[in-house]
């Protein structure tokens, strides 16, 4: 049984951005209003960081979020008036480009910041992070080659999963060359999360699973981590053992959390944030500022919103009756639902001290694009389905 | 696709179950632990930082500062902050080292911790609190630090007070010095346990250490908000400082310098002496007008921490102790002054006051000859000639006398010691109270203090009475302690008639304090009450008003009645005239200002004689008490008299100069410090 394809008519772009049957209009409204909130909350978060910063003006950081929030928007938009069918044809191409610009990285081009080899710097203050572009186009790519189905049966064919493992494995390893663990992660866990809902073998998953546990143990015992990365894990196992050193993080982080109470403390009245007393607070630990300055509703508020768009993002994948598209909005899920967890996890103390961002609410480049740019990939689906 | 769903739905769940467990964990941390952590972070946003009080100043009697602030700018550094950045800021001390000019092994020697091995410079007080380094900074170089804090984390510049002495080197043992307060102290004052300042000094001794409390004031309060790199960024929290009260002592700076200046012109003149002392007293309350102690040294070697090699020769035995006050610790037998004493022990035990008595060259005390000065025989006398020409035969006869009629060697249970008795009455023996730190009881012998002597040295006196003094090169010498030591070992217990006549002299074992020589004579010469006497007269709060004026307690009364102290004080009038302290008092104006005392002259083993004069004037009706020790001086008429004349010459202006007291009296009425800590006369 083959993918059916519908034609599509040849459209204007003004006229299918704002026409009557416009995508704009087809969008699924809950997931639009969350993500906006989210954003919304994400860039007072930012702001109230960064305002104390004795490098830039008050504004300055508030002012680049916008900017990126804008593009990320403008990308968004595209991206949700293409049929995503037709993004399916896109995928080697995207997958090749974020391929290109991942090996361009460990090329003097690349850039060092904060300890990662991530980067590509592009001037004006702007730096480009390929890694997480990779996130996306790595879904994409593998989606399309698992999405069809060996004949008579709803499993994926062994060749397309050994292709996707393949692809998955490159990427993997030119992220950990970077080094770069948690997108290293967030990468598995998409690699893993298209392969399970494109139906493999449970003895598979199990296979895999067993894999990974021997690669972490292998990873752990055969030294392969940085010293700081095991670090941060004895810190995670015992905040208290190094309460200046890499337990700093976690404790800082949770005293935020902790002080704001109820109701929060307000905007811009955080003493912990005005005092920058969490480090990397503006990207990586920006939910103890919702935690502090907007207490546990705000916090809530935030966890809640997360949740719609993940919800909204399953149920998108659900009413997907197309396995290409269901494969790519599930994977999309997988990964924002890692990142928040992993994210809010460890400001709360429950999970250790991993560099991801809280997505939409993080101030980012290349990870708020990334993000929208999924966003606007969830949208596509849910506008091109049939109903 | 069923598959898929099922999955899907795994999905949905699973996502559910974290997003509640991030909610529960939210909630926990939030609502149950919320209380926790806000205290958590008032504890790492904010810094509590005491805020010295200004501490009071110590004026004298007419309101002139004997101790005041200067303000300094004062760059500190907080070596526990130091020590957790690399090479223990080593970087953050090179950029300090540039501003201030001063090497990094310099400033490293002032924040390291004194203790054994580590000789000064190095940082006596808490090593939680900033360590000044540096308080002679300019305000440019303090501006950098203070624009900088970046770069110079842990380093702070702030304007602090520093004491600072008008008169040098003057009264520098009475004022006494501050030092920063050690770990031991801060952990005993729970007001200052949680100081972060750099500037909470301690007096140490003299008036600084007597009223600390209350020159200390009030440290404020601020609670500064802080960022993660200990900068300040705002205020929570503020609890104005009270300023220390000012205290107003009854010494007065003029007098205190003629004082200095006459001690240190009598060191010049007899080469051997070792050291000096002078008190001046009001006779009327006993208050303290001046009180000398030479060698002195000048205070300002404490303020910004002292060297090592300073604080060896304040210690040092060379540099004769010149932290030691020999007024109130130093102590030596009186010799003649302390015939006031014996006469007022003979009329209290019935020797008739107007009797005669004979003044031979020798008296036999039991089998052992007793000689007046020199050997020479007076003829007979009264008792106030035997004053005014000091003879010692009288002294030593009734001195036996009493001894024999308290049991002799088998001493009556209630034996009645009159000498002993009187000296006590007239505080000898004992501390006067005055308020300073450290002040010598002195000794007055007596049978029971022999008996305790003697059971703490006769293991030692019984040993040498066998085996002699083989080391002593001396043979009649050796040959002496021998006997000297059978003596003691065989009946050093008993009170001999010889300790009972060399007492009557003030020679012996007795031993007094300059102080107490001069509270005595206070007590003689006024109203025959014993004070305890006092050097502060008033502590005054920061608005000027009074907060405690301190009256000199009387802590006895002299037992003999006003008609035999008139006696002895008219009769110590002549000596000064036609007496032993004639020839140093010559061409003195006695017309303007009669002078009275008596000279002392205390013979020392193996040194050169105490020299001693305890005066009084005006004779008529006294207003000062002058006494002057010059240790190893010499003759009391010799050494001392000239200098306690040079001391009147100055009070009451006899040499041309004006008047150092105008009025011929110490101040009678308080300093008026107005609010703004202005003081009008």
């Amino acid at each position: 049984m083959s993918a059916p394809i519908t034609r599509i008519r040849k459209r204007s772009l003004a006229s299918r951005a704002i026409g009557t049957d416009a995508v704009v209009w087809r969008m699924d409204g809950v997931l639009l209003v969350a993500v906006a909130a989210l954003c919304t909350i994400g860039t007072l978060l930012v702001w109230s960081s960064t305002r104390t910063w004795a490098a830039v003006e008050p504004t300055g950081m508030l002012k680049k979020h916008l900017l990126i929030l804008c593009v990320g928007a403008v990308l968004c938009g595209l991206v949700a008036m293409v049929d995503y069918r037709r993004l399916r044809a896109y995928a080697p191409v995207a997958y090749a480009a974020a391929f290109a610009l991942l090996a361009l990285v460990i090329t003097p081009v690349g850039s060092t910041v904060n300890g990662s080899h991530s980067w590509i710097m592009l001037g004006g203050g702007f730096g480009l992070q390929p890694s997480e572009l990779a996130k996306p186009a790595l879904i994409l790519l593998l989606a399309m080659l698992v999405s069809e189905p060996a004949e008579g049966t709803d499993r994926p064919r062994p060749l397309d999963v050994t292709l996707a493992l393949l692809a998955a494995g490159l990427t993997m390893g030119l992220v950990m060359l970077q080094p770069d663990l948690g997108t290293t992660m967030v990468l598995t866990v998409i690699t893993a999360s298209v392969l399970i809902f494109a139906g493999i073998r449970k003895r598979w998953i199990a296979l895999v699973l067993v894999i990974a546990v021997v690669a972490a143990g292998f990873v752990w015992f055969a030294g392969l981590l940085q010293p700081y990365q095991v670090a941060r894990f004895t810190a995670f196992m015992n905040p208290a053992s190094d309460p200046r050193g890499v337990g700093y993080n976690a404790t800082q982080s949770l005293i935020a959390i902790g002080s704001g109470e109820v109701y929060g403390k307000g905007l811009f009245e955080g003493g912990q944030t005005t005092g920058r007393f969490v480090p990397e607070q503006h990207t990586d630990f920006i939910f103890t500022v919702a935690g502090e300055e907007f207490g546990f509703l705000g916090a809530l508020t935030v966890v809640v919103l997360l949740g719609v768009v993940l919800v909204r993002g399953i149920t998108i994948a659900r009413q997907c009756d197309d396995r290409f598209g269901a494969l790519v909005a599930a994977a999309i899920v997988c990964w924002f639902a890692f990142q928040t967890f992993i994210n809010v996890g460890m400001t709360i103390g429950i999970m250790p001290i991993t560099g991801l961002p809280l997505p939409f609410v993080s101030y980012g480049g290349t990870a708020t694009l990334a993000n929208m740019i999924s966003v606007g990939m969830l949208q596509a689906i849910h506008s091109g389905r049939r109903t | 696709m069923n598959r898929m769903r099922a999955r899907f739905v795994v999905l949905h769940l699973t996502v559910l179950a974290l997003l509640i467990v991030l909610g529960v964990r939210l909630y926990q941390v939030q609502i149950v632990r919320g209380k926790e952590f806000v205290a958590d972070a008032t504890e790492t946003r904010t810094r509590a930082v005491m805020v010295p009080a200004l501490r009071g100043q110590i004026l004298d009697s007419a309101g002139r500062p004997l101790v005041r602030n200067l303000t300094r700018l004062v760059v500190s550094v907080d070596r526990t902050q130091m020590e957790r950045m690399p090479h223990a800021g080593q970087e953050v001390l090179e950029k300090l080292s540039a501003v201030l000019g001063t090497p990094v092994a310099k400033l490293r020697e002032r924040l390291r911790s004194c203790g054994p091995g580590v000789s000064r410079p190095c940082w006596t007080g808490s090593p939680y609190q900033p360590i000044p380094v540096d308080d002679r900074v300019t305000q440019r170089e303090a501006l950098t630090i203070l624009e900088r804090q970046e770069e110079f984390p842990g380093v702070t510049a702030e304007i602090q007070a520093l004491r600072d002495f008008p008169g040098g080197s003057d009264a520098s043992q009475v004022l006494g010095y501050l030092q920063p307060v050690t770990q031991e102290e801060l952990e005993k004052r729970q007001g200052l346990k949680t100081s972060f300042s750099g500037v909470d000094l301690v007096g140490r001794d003299g008036l600084e250490a007597v009223y600390d409390h209350q020159l200390r004031g009030t440290p404020g309060l601020r609670r500064v908000q802080v960022d993660r790199m200990g900068k300040a960024i705002g205020v929570e929290q503020q609890v104005p400082p009270v300023a220390g009260d000012t205290l107003i002592t009854s010494i007065d700076a003029k007098v205190q310098s003629i004082v200095e200046k006459a001690l240190a012109d009598a060191m010049k003149k007899a080469p051997q002496a070792d050291g000096a002392a002078g008190v001046v007293l009001d006779v009327r309350e006993n208050r303290v007008v001046a009180m000398g102690s030479v060698p002195t040294y000048d205070p300002k070697v404490w303020t910004g921490g002292i060297s090592e090699k300073e604080y060896q020769t304040l210690l040092s035995e060379k540099a004769g102790k010149p932290l030691v006050s020999r007024a109130i610790k130093g102590t030596f037998a009186p010799g003649s002054t302390f015939k006031v004493s014996s006469v007022s022990a003979m009329v209290a035990d019935g020797y008739p006051i107007n009797g005669i008595y004979d003044c031979p060259g020798s008296y036999m005390v039991g089998a052992r000859p007793f000689n007046n000065f020199r050997g020479i025989g007076l003829g007979p006398m009264n008792l106030h000639t035997a004053l005014v020409k000091s003879c010692d035969t009288i002294f030593y006869r009734a001195a036996y006398e009493m001894w024999q009629r308290d049991g002799g060697m088998q001493p009556k249970s209630n034996a009645k010691d009159p000498m002993a008795a009187m000296a006590r009455a007239y505080g000898f023996g004992k501390l006067t109270g005055i308020d300073l730190v450290g002040e010598s009881p002195g000794r007055i012998p007596d049978r029971f203090w022999k008996k305790e002597l003697w059971a703490a040295t006769r293991k030692t006196n019984c040993t040498r009475s066998k085996t002699g003094y083989p080391e002593v090169k001396d043979a009649a010498r050796a040959a002496f302690l021998k006997q000297l030591a059978y003596e003691n070992c065989l009946e050093g217990f008993q009170w001999r008639p010889g300790d009972a006549a060399n007492f009557s002299i003030g020679q012996g074992d007795v031993l007094v304090t300059p102080l107490q020589l001069a509270n005595a004579y206070a007590a003689l010469v006024g109203d025959g009450k014993v004070r305890s006497p006092r050097i502060g007269w008033a502590l005054i709060r920061p608005d000027g008003t009074s907060a405690k004026v301190i009256e000199p307690p009387v802590i006895g009364k002299l037992p003999i009645d006003k008609k035999t102290r008139d006696y002895i004080r008219n009769a110590l009038s002549e000596v000064a005239s036609d007496g032993t302290a004639a020839g140093a008092f010559g061409g003195f104006p006695m017309d303007k200002v009669r002078i009275g005392g008596k000279t002392g002259t205390a013979e020392v083993y193996g040194k050169q004689d105490t020299s001693w004069f305890a005066s009084f004037a005006p004779t008529k009706n006294p207003r000062f008490v002058v006494v002057v020790m010059v240790s190893q001086g010499g003759m009391g008429g010799s050494a001392a008299a000239p200098a306690v004349r040079q001391i009147y010459e100055g009070i009451y202006g006899l040499t041309g100069q004006p008047p150092a007291l105008p009025a011929g009296h110490p101040a009678e009425r308080l300093p008026v410090i107005g609010p703004d800590g202005t003081v009008k006369r």
